[in-house]
């Protein structure tokens, strides 16, 4: 039943469990968000933070593995997670495609690039081999691969790191996707190229109007690209909303604690790095309250010890921003690291004289 | 003027690339360094920053002589270390040690953390073996580690700990060097502050000279005051942190800069142009002739074909190898470089 | 990749010429062996006189040059030249001239171990081949499914099947089938070698299925094995994901994609096993008493025919020489990364 209301891609209380000898996993736990075409969704996180399983659970790479995945995933009116095998095959790299980290191990070493482009084609169209050769050289040189009619018949090993990114993308969008999944698609990148590959990725994203879906781990990347960001702390969203709103005003002190453990290029060179102490929980036994409890800084300051035993629910602060924590008052964050940015300034700018 | 801790002087590397005949023949060289001078003083950090292939990490072997060089000088303590024999390193390498990129492949899998931090004691004979556990333990504490945990194997640990067992190791000997190759790339955001912070720290407690090898230009600038950055083996600009990020000289740096993400300015206010490079950098087998860099570069013109332009200091504190250096005259020096204009 | 070709041609001859010196060596080591040819009722007269026909009193140098000679040239039996010529004059029937690429001559079969080697040669390679095929068909098939249905019924019966059969000795395997099959049973005809030239094809072939089944069911075992685990790996690969991702279906993500990339490690292992059984599979002969290259050996051995030795030997080193070059060169046309240097 397709429902016109709902956005084009929403994601509701997507849970993805993985049973091992050991427990189960909680690799993703009730996760939800919406994503609508031509927009950008940046979703952060760690190693292990579930960023990565929940969306290959949209192009449903889940049912090759163990996983056990509830919840719906409504793509354009239809829910993933309700249809056949054979039908969510022939949505796979036609209306959800993906780009994968490691251009290099993602793309099979024995076949030619081109055949393996023309496969995705052909895979969901009937043409000749001809025409699918044609089809896939005009992606090469849509995608910025010089000589294209030549390197078509090159292997992968032949291409720069850069080039087989294109390459991937060049793959990824044969079939004109109405939504992409970049999985860190530039962090086996040089900066140099990372800048080319994001640009390339937006400009495409411009001109097929794609819903774009950006996992990374660097704020960086996802201040250059994203619309909204969803920032995952051990399989569970902690803190969503716009860009903007997140990047300046991260109200989750997770969000917080990245944006001030990263150094940047152009603030005060001084300024110690406030590293997030500790490491995640396990995901096999998660923490009765919030995950972040133990390596939270604030968590002395909110009553009761209920960061310890409640987990916060994803509740929202203003309007399309969310946060999942019990601390009511967001200033003291600021407060306290404004006050040592100052200190830092001041040395720096005494000891220059 | 005492004589800096380490100077490296023409450092050349070539490895050759051999024919496929009946009998095989150098057809050429991968010239991975091609002629870098620097100097490291007692308790410093030199920051060496450029793309992959550019040639940091082959650099950063050559000082703790993994590999041997092809030509150039590498003055230890004024003692020229270069073509030392092994049994004339063996002393020297308890001054310069290593960290090295991933913490999961380069601890031995099989040895518990106590023996492999306690390797070079035995190796160099330095500690009595009852002493060598006390010894082990404390550098446990010192970078923050458990030191119950020496009877633990690498893997009982996260990467961020895997990471601190690498450093204690390089420590163990007390070494005057460090050459950290890559030290955080491969750890999680939120783990890659609290390394750099022990690092800083365990530099100024022991007065360590650190040549740190990066690709990410944010980090290299919060541990380095000096920074050079490498193109296909050669340094092209090496200055003080404040100009070389708040107003490159070469190019490539500008590029560089321009193209490395940063939440700061987002947060600051809305987005700015790159400097798109285009295409990849050239095989260092066959560099382009003059300037390494002209084949990319917006402000090209003959004479960068034709001369290669030599590391000098073109106004400001850093020395700079362009032909044409942006960012010369003494006002630009206050230009950050969000409002550089977009020369593409 | 010729040029590939013929340097490790040249170093497989290098390292073929170091193993007969070795064998050489060792042989010698081991006492005169014109004692052997001697026979029983040998006076110290009669050994004298024999060392020096057989030319076994010169030093091993020489004789060794003088092998080498008989390889490219040719040469003439008895070694001794005045008691050849001698030979010649009043019996020549008994001069034998052994054409090169000579491996010798053994007294004790009268034939030069080229004949030897010629006569007993095509029940091996009948039995390689034929073996070969059967166990590298059946072998990949089971392992693939195994890794496909890894985990269910199919998987754990294959698995434990595997390990069985594997651990059972061949001579087991071979006295087995032929007591139940043949003689108990009598399912197929008493197995004894008809060659092609006699029985035809399907003579040829029946001839050989009880033996080469036995062969084959060894290395099957071994092979279901590793064909599952080389697939298990290749589909935990990023491509097979990408493949996924793309929309194919699992047949051809599997065949094309996931066993592609299998089937490269078991190319140079099948190789190696392959030519290690020209050889000759003496158990296997033995049971079904085939006169094969390995019953060869195991009687050269017990007779001391040290010719014959060092000529089986050659031969086994050349397969796996060459084995190993036409592995290198299938594994670079393979795989596109690998170059032949």
């Amino acid at each position: 039943m397709p429902d016109i209301s709902r956005p084009f891609l929403s994601v509701e209380n997507l849970t993805v469990n993985f049973p091992t000898p050991d427990g189960i996993v909680h690799a993703t736990e009730s996760l939800s968000y919406t994503l609508e075409r031509g927009k950008t969704l940046g979703i952060v996180g760690e190693s292990g933070s579930g960023k990565s399983v929940s969306s290959s659970a949209i192009l449903g790479l889940h049912r090759y593995s163990n996983a056990i995945v509830s919840g719906q995933i409504w793509l354009d009116g239809t829910d993933l997670l309700q249809i056949s095998d054979n039908d969510m095959r022939l949505k796979r790299g036609k209306e959800v495609a993906m780009i994968f980290q490691d251009p290099l191990s993602a793309l099979h070493p024995y076949y030619r690039v081109g055949d393996q482009i023309a496969e995705a084609y052909r895979a969901h169209n009937t043409v000749t081999k001809k025409a699918a050769r044609a089809r896939t050289i005009e992606m090469l040189a849509r995608v910025g691969i010089p000589q294209p009619d030549r390197r078509v018949d090159d292997y992968p090993h032949q291409f720069s790191g850069g080039m087989r990114q294109r390459v991937m993308i060049a793959m990824a969008l044969i079939n004109d996707p109405t939504l992409l999944i970049a999985d860190e698609p530039t962090t086996a990148l040089d900066v140099t190229v990372q800048a080319q590959i994001l640009d390339l990725l937006q400009d495409l994203q411009r001109e097929f109007n794609t819903a774009l879906i950006m996992i990374t781990h660097d704020l960086g990347v996802i201040a250059e690209v994203a619309d909204d960001v969803l920032v995952m702390y051990a399989g569970r969203a902690v803190e969503y909303g716009s860009a903007r709103a997140l990047l300046t005003k991260p109200s989750m002190p997770y969000t917080w604690g990245l944006i001030q453990s990263v150094p940047d290029v152009t603030g005060p060179v001084d300024r110690p790095l406030r590293p997030i102490p500790g490491s995640p929980p396990s995901l096999v036994q998660p923490p009765a309250g919030c995950a972040f409890f133990g390596r939270c800084a604030f968590s002395s300051l909110v009553p009761g010890d209920r960061c310890a035993h409640e987990l916060p629910e994803l509740l929202p602060i203003e309007a399309g921003h969310l946060k999942r924590c019990h601390l009511e008052d967001v200033s003291v964050m600021y407060a306290e690291s404004v006050e040592a940015d100052r200190v830092d300034t001041a040395t720096v700018e005494a000891g220059a004289h | 003027m005492a004589a800096p801790l380490l100077e490296v002087k023409d450092l050349v590397m070539h490895f050759p690339v051999k024919s496929r005949g009946v009998i095989s023949q150098t057809l050429g060289q991968v010239k991975a360094v091609d002629g870098i001078s620097f100097t490291l003083n007692a308790g410093q950090s030199l920051g060496l920053v450029g793309e992959s292939g550019c040639g940091k990490t082959t650099t950063g072997r050559l000082i703790t002589r993994l590999h041997k060089p092809t030509s150039g000088q590498i003055l230890f303590e004024g003692e020229d270390i270069a073509n030392a024999s092994p049994r004339q390193l063996k002393p020297i390498r308890r001054d310069i040690q290593m960290i090295f990129q991933d913490p999961y492949t380069s601890l031995n899998p099989r040895q518990t953390v106590g023996e492999i931090i306690g390797a070079p004691l035995v190796i160099h004979n330095l500690v009595p073996k009852n002493k060598r556990l006390a010894r082990v333990q404390e550098l446990l504490e010192i970078v923050g580690l458990s030191p119950e945990h020496y009877n633990r194997y690498p893997h009982e640990f996260s990467g961020g700990q895997r990471q601190r067992i690498g450093i204690a190791r390089a420590l163990t000997l007390q070494p005057k060097v460090l050459v950290a190759d890559e030290p955080v790339s491969a750890l999680d955001v939120s783990i890659q502050a609290q390394v750099i912070n022990l690092m800083q720290d365990l530099q100024k407690e022991f007065n360590i000279a650190f040549l740190f090898i990066a690709h990410d230009l944010a980090i290299v600038r919060h541990f380095c005051p000096e920074i050079a950055v490498m193109y296909l083996g050669k340094i092209v600009e090496q200055a003080p942190r404040e100009q070389l990020y708040s107003a490159p000289k070469h190019p490539y740096t500008k590029a560089l800069l321009s193209a490395a993400p940063d939440i700061q300015q987002v947060i600051a206010g809305g987005r700015r142009e790159r400097i798109r490079l285009t295409g990849d950098v050239p095989s260092p087998i066959n560099p382009p002739s003059g300037c390494p860099f002209r084949t990319r570069c917006w402000k090209a013109q003959d004479i960068c074909a034709t001369m290669p332009p030599p590391l000098e200091p073109k106004g400001g504190a850093g020395i700079v190898a362009c032909h044409f250096p942006e960012n010369t005259s003494p006002e630009d020096a206050n230009t950050p470089v969000s409002t550089a204009r977009n020369a593409a | 990749m010729i040029a590939f070709a013929i340097r490790r041609i040249l170093v497989g001859i290098v390292m073929l010429l170091a193993m007969v010196l070795v064998v050489f060596i060792l042989f010698f080591a081991a006492g005169n062996p014109a004692r052997d040819v001697c026979g029983k009722f040998c006076t110290p007269e009669k050994l004298k006189q024999v060392t020096q026909v057989y030319g076994y009193d010169q030093p091993i140098s020489e004789q060794f040059g003088l092998f080498m000679k008989g390889l490219v040239v040719g040469r003439d039996y008895p070694v001794d030249d005045k008691y050849r010529e001698a030979l010649a004059k009043s019996n020549p029937d008994l001069v034998i001239h052994c054409p090169a690429p000579c491996l010798g001559y053994s007294q004790h079969d009268a034939l030069t171990v080229n004949q030897d080697i010629v006569k007993y040669a095509p029940v091996t390679l009948s039995l390689s081949i034929y073996s070969f095929v059967l166990w590298i068909f059946f072998g990949v098939l089971i392992g693939v499914l195994a890794a496909v249905f890894k985990g269910r019924a199919l998987d754990r019966i294959t698995v434990g099947i595997t390990l069985v059969v594997y651990a059972l000795p061949t001579f087991f395997i071979g006295t087995f089938l032929l007591q139940f099959v043949a003689i108990k049973w009598r399912l197929v005809p008493y197995p004894s070698y008809v060659s092609i030239a006699d029985g035809g094809v399907i003579g040829w072939f029946s001839s050989l299925f009880l033996p080469a089944l036995t062969l084959a069911l060894f290395y099957m075992a071994a092979y279901v094995r590793i064909t599952r685990a080389f697939v298990l790996e290749s589909l935990t690969e990023d491509y097979i994901r990408t493949a996924r991702a793309k929309g194919l279906r699992t047949r051809v993500v599997l065949f094309k994609h996931g066993l592609r990339a299998a089937l490269t490690p078991l190319l140079s292992m099948a190789g190696l096993d392959f030519a290690a059984l020209l050889a000759g599979a003496v158990i296997t002969e033995s049971v079904f008493n085939y006169q094969g290259l390995g019953l060869l050996a195991v009687t050269a051995n017990k007779n001391s025919d040290l010719p014959v030795l060092i000529g089986l030997v050659i031969v086994a080193g050349a397969a796996v020489i060459l084995a190993n070059i036409i592995v290198d060169i299938l594994y670079a046309y393979v795989d596109p990364r690998v170059r032949l240097r």
